[in-house]
């Protein structure tokens, strides 16, 4: 394999995005400020790969619009995922990976604000035994969560302190739209809302794009004084059904952590849009204690559709890069209650 | 919502609806079929488990599931949580409760609702049945929701003998409503428009005019910035004839869909071309906008009625060979 | 650092047709699976990952189904990525599927693209009204037209080029048993006499609305060896490019993306002369005056010169270089699947089993897909031979 690193970040998120759903206000600036980061401009890239959707966006062929903030004539080598950005990454990293391209920009953007989120996302779910009851995103994860809280896996007073953590923490990320110094009694002293999850235990529906610069050896070095380098990049997906998987534990979370390799992390940025799946999450990976959750605030704080992965995987480079974390390892998932997981772990030095 | 001109953007709300039809598939149109019968099949693993709905392919063979056999309409809650405010089409438009349902004589739970007015009234373990629509018609709506049932209730086990399936397709109606906004550089454009102004923008960096203008473009990915108006007449680049109906047309055909470039303006956009004979249009033809009555406008490019010949001679092809 | 060369030792296809009653979607794509399984004589156990590409999403209603086709698909505990590259995306998906082998991360992987068109309407769901737009292009014919008039300008070809390539293609398409339209007795006369939809495209030179599926597997070097497969079509090179929908003076007739990926790929594939050295192509032509259009874009002829070839037949089985020979997007158009339906009926034609459409001797074979407005292009080489660098 290649060595390839993260070598440049840039995120904007907000509750509700006064503008198109093109997300071209949003991508502009932060091209812009991957060029900034790298001292690069587009023709030092040899990729670009995008995550989005359709039905966030309301019509057929969303994406097609948001190349427009690449600035595409002449032609540049480019693709698309209907995913969030993190596997947009990862097609990024495979294409690295084949010796063709040695840069990449990968980005992600939606405005959830736009519609019923929790409606729309119903339309993931068995069109024919499930999607026509429109069961939501929470209730799904209501589901979950009451499973493992009623089998002791975990409890109301863990899923609130990571409530209060994260919301804590987020207070100096300056993209977080839900933040502020919380404690688990702040948290408990809520009222239910879909019981057993409090508002505070959902992730905010929020609007967002990031974009992120990925290069290979020296090409790395040279954008990058300290570069990210990924170790292992790893995913998996379960069957949708709620009743054929276990939604206590996450299977395909533990068995990419595994692949990619969880040893030494001191820092784990997990994709978890409500609170007891940051639970699930970490027995999964079998984090300890000693390892830093989110200091980002994570997904809680701030869950912009399509782009939330990948915000993941940069909050993570950016410890490496700051010399806060030698390794770190950051999550993505997508699909209905944990359905499918994302692993990359990034370490401050090349190799293993 | 009727766009606001207070706002940075335009809003305006947009819909996508469409009544999906759906063809079931050998195992689903049994169990559809069986569900109008007030009936319910799972699917019998290769393991021997039983579930409902049954899988079309089973999860550790591949192969795909040929024997469904009837289980109860009675089950138990594994698990549930409380909908607050229900979404549209949801099973009940009163707060309810999302829960996983084992039904007596299958081994996996199935997601419905369960009809109770608290999160009191509903718990894990309870007791539940069936409660079917009043008219069933094969579909996994034919189970309205579950309903509390007594613990002493014996279920109905429902023995009987299905033919050949009856339903074999379902309709699915997709319903959403959605907030469409604007970038800012076509509010602008759709802004001018009410007042009867095509105004256009230029590139900064390649200082090519656009219009509508662009939230980036599209070679320099940077915004156009500075404002152009444009006039409304122009040169017919290249165009069609359409002649085939479709759904939500709004526009007699034939009528002639052309590119029509203003002048001052590098790029050329669609529009109707009416007043002249279909078979006598040409390209390179010059082109002049007809507007809607003035008190019809609004932040649309409808305002614009259709381009008609300006009757001028028409442009030499290398004018324009360079915009097709 | 070296690509691990990789082929496909196996294609699987459904039937093409207006309406598949019979399945449900993941029926539908199980049909293609289990017979390009099969063809490569592997099993669910063997694949290490899936790829599934589609066009929107709108089209069946379903957001994301390759989430709701995981576990059908035996995708459960494995990597599973889905693209959408728009009109393009079969081949893209195909590009993405043999990235993974050629970058060494996997030796055996499951690419399936599909469209079920008849649950909905496509025109419905890629024209949906958008506010303050007025819509007057009436579908992809609508929005086509227009630059198919610009390239009769350009070139000066005749009016009855586009019929040619319809009548050709569907001629081909009668010896594709999976091929969607079987119309019998199609010529140059009928086609021209069926009715005009988009003036200068008349129904007969337009693709029909078909359910269909199209998979693939394809292996590392070394998991060919494993596989016992002895005539694997090798993936000699793959190209991408994509460019703006609309731009200032952008050239819609013979677009740069276009012209950009096939020169990488000839360049990457070896070849010097294209119309020498590759022996058929399997290219996507939805409305039949693409075929000269992309005859030109691709390099097969000079710029204008492209009606030439069809004029005189070099397009045809027999021909110089023959164009879909299995009938095409002429015949057959599940959108999603179309661009890997080229790819895997290139593979084929190296494999030597294409069947009735077989191009004797095919041992370089071209796949080509393009999508959204003229603008996002995938392309594949294949080859009998295992490349040599
Ligand atoms: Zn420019």
């Amino acid at each position: 394999m290649r060595d390839v690193a993260v070598v440049g970040f840039a995120q904007r998120q907000m509750k509700e995005l006064d503008g198109s759903p093109t997300c071209l206000e949003l991508l502009v600036p932060i091209l812009g400020e991957l060029y900034q980061q790298t001292g690069w401009t587009k023709s030092d890239i040899g990729f670009w790969c995008s995550g989005s959707s359709d039905y966030l966006a309301g019509r057929s062929f969303s994406f097609v619009s948001a190349v427009d903030a690449i600035g595409t004539l002449p032609p540049v080598m480019e693709s698309h995922v209907e995913m969030d950005a993190a596997w947009a990454l990862y097609e990024a990293w495979v294409k690295i990976q084949t010796g063709e391209v040695d840069t990449a920009i990968v980005y992600g953007f939606g405005k959830s604000s736009a519609g019923i989120l929790r409606r729309i996302l119903a339309l993931q779910l068995d069109p024919y035994t499930a999607q026509p009851l429109w069961p939501d995103t929470v209730s799904l994860a209501g589901i979950q969560a009451r499973e493992g809280l009623e089998k002791g896996l975990w409890d109301e007073a863990a899923m609130a302190s990571v409530v209060a953590r994260s919301m804590s923490d987020a207070a100096s990320n300056e993209w977080a739209i839900r933040k502020g110094a919380t404690s688990p009694a702040d948290v408990l002293a809520q009222s239910m809302y879909a019981d057993p999850l409090r508002r505070w235990d959902c992730a905010p529906v929020s609007d967002g794009a990031s974009g992120m610069v990925l290069a290979a050896g020296d090409r790395a070095l040279e954008a990058c004084e300290r570069p990210a380098w990924i170790t292992g990049f790893e995913h998996r997906i379960e069957p949708i059904a709620l009743n054929a998987r276990s939604l206590v534990t996450s299977t395909s979370t533990a068995s990419a952590g595994a692949a990619s390799g969880t040893a030494g992390v001191d820092l784990a940025e997990l994709h978890a849009p409500f609170s007891h799946q940051e639970l699930i999450l970490r027995s999964s990976l079998g984090l300890g204690d000693d390892v830093r959750i989110n200091p980002s605030g994570g997904a809680l704080t701030a869950n912009p559709m399509f782009s939330a992965g990948v915000n993941r995987i940069g909050e993570a480079a950016k410890q490496i890069w700051a010399g806060t974390s030698d390794k770190a390892l950051a999550h993505a998932t997508s699909g209905p209650a944990l359905q499918q997981n994302l692993v990359i772990t990034l370490d401050s030095q090349k190799g293993n | 919502m009727a766009p606001t001109t207070e706002s940075r953007v335009l809003h305006a709300p947009m819909k996508v609806e469409f009544d999906y039809t759906r063809s079931l598939g050998s195992v689903l149109s049994q169990f559809m079929s069986a569900l109008k019968q007030h009936s319910v099949l799972g699917g019998v693993l290769a393991d021997g488990r039983v579930v409902v709905p049954p899988p079309e392919f089973d999860p550790v063979t591949h192969l795909a599931i040929t024997e469904l056999v009837p289980v109860s309409d009675h089950g138990t809650v594994q698990s549930w949580s409380w909908v607050p405010e229900p979404v549209s089409q949801q099973p009940l438009d009163k707060p309810f409760a999302f829960a996983q349902v084992l039904l007596d004589g299958s081994d996996a739970p199935m997601l419905h609702a369960v009809d109770v007015d608290a999160p009191a009234d509903i718990s894990t373990g309870m007791r539940v049945r069936v409660r079917w629509a009043e008219e069933t018609i094969g579909s996994i709506r034919d189970i309205a929701c579950f309903e509390p049932a007594g613990d002493s209730e014996t279920s109905g086990s429902a023995s009987m003998d299905f033919g050949p399936p009856e339903v074999t397709g379902m309709i699915s109606p997709v319903n959403l409503a959605y907030d469409y906004a604007a970038s800012p550089e076509e509010t602008k454009f759709f802004r001018g428009l009410s007042e009867g102004k095509l105004f256009g923008q230029r590139c900064p960096v390649c200082e090519k005019v656009y219009i509508p203008p662009r939230g980036a473009c599209p070679v320099d990915g940077v915004p156009t910035a500075e404002e152009i108006e444009l006039p409304d007449r122009g040169t017919l680049t290249t165009y069609c004839v359409v002649n085939v109906p479709f759904k939500g047309q709004t526009i007699p055909i034939p009528y002639v869909s052309a590119y029509v470039l203003l002048d001052g303006a590098d790029i050329a956009f669609l529009h109707l071309i009416l007043d002249i004979d279909a078979a006598d249009v040409r390209m390179g033809m010059r082109v002049e906008a007809v507007w809607k009555p003035r008190e019809e406008w609004t932040t649309s490019l409808d305002n614009i009625r259709y381009f008609r010949p300006t009757g001028e001679p028409d442009a030499e092809y290398d004018t324009y060979k360079h915009h097709l | 650092m070296a690509k691990i060369p990789a082929a496909v030792i196996g294609v699987g296809q459904t039937k093409y047709q207006a309406l598949r009653a019979d399945v449900s979607m993941a029926g539908l794509l199980r049909e293609a699976v289990d017979r390009a399984l099969l063809d490569a004589g592997v099993t669910f156990d063997d694949i290490d990952a899936v790829v599934v590409g589609k066009a929107p999403d709108l089209f069946e209603g379903v957001m994301m189904p390759e989430l709701y086709l995981a576990d059908a698909l035996g995708a459960s505990g494995k990597p599973l990525l889905r693209v959408h590259t728009a009109g393009s995306v079969g081949g893209s998906t195909a590009i993405v599927a043999a990235s993974l082998v050629q970058a060494g991360i996997h030796e055996r992987v499951l690419t399936v693209a599909f469209e079920k068109q008849s649950e909905s309407n496509a025109m419905w769901a890629l024209s949906i009204p958008v506010p303050f737009i007025m819509p007057v292009h009436a579908g992809a014919g609508g929005y086509f037209a227009p630059h198919v008039r610009s390239y009769i300008r350009r070139s000066g070809a005749p009016l009855h080029i586009g019929a040619m390539v319809a009548a050709k293609d569907r001629q081909n398409a009668l010896k594709n048993p999976y091929a969607h339209l079987h119309n019998e007795g199609t010529t140059v006369e009928s086609v021209l006499a069926s009715t005009m939809l988009w003036d200068p495209i008349r129904f007969d030179e337009t693709c029909p609305s078909s359910d269909g599926a199209c998979a693939m597997v394809i292996a590392s070097e070394t998991a060919v060896e494993k596989s016992g497969i002895t005539n694997p079509a090798w993936i000699h090179a793959t190209q991408m490019r994509s460019e703006p929908t609309t731009a200032a003076e952008r050239d819609q007739v013979n677009p740069q993306a276009g012209r950009d990926a096939s020169a990488a790929l000839w360049k990457q594939a070896g070849i010097t002369n294209p119309i020498e050295e590759i022996d058929c192509a399997e290219v996507y032509v939805p409305f039949s005056w693409f075929e000269p259009m992309w005859l030109e874009n691709l390099g097969f002829a000079a710029p204008g010169d492209g009606w030439k070839l069809t004029e005189a037949g070099e397009t045809a089985i027999g021909g110089k270089i023959p164009f879909n020979m299995s009938g095409g997007v002429l015949s057959s158009n599940p959108i999603g699947a179309s661009g890997m339906i080229r790819f895997a009926e290139a593979a084929l034609q190296v494999m030597g089993e294409a069947g009735e459409h077989q191009v004797d001797g095919a041992r370089k074979a071209l796949g080509h897909a393009y999508g959204g407005g003229s603008q996002f292009f995938s392309m594949w080489v294949v080859g009998a031979d295992k490349p040599a660098h």
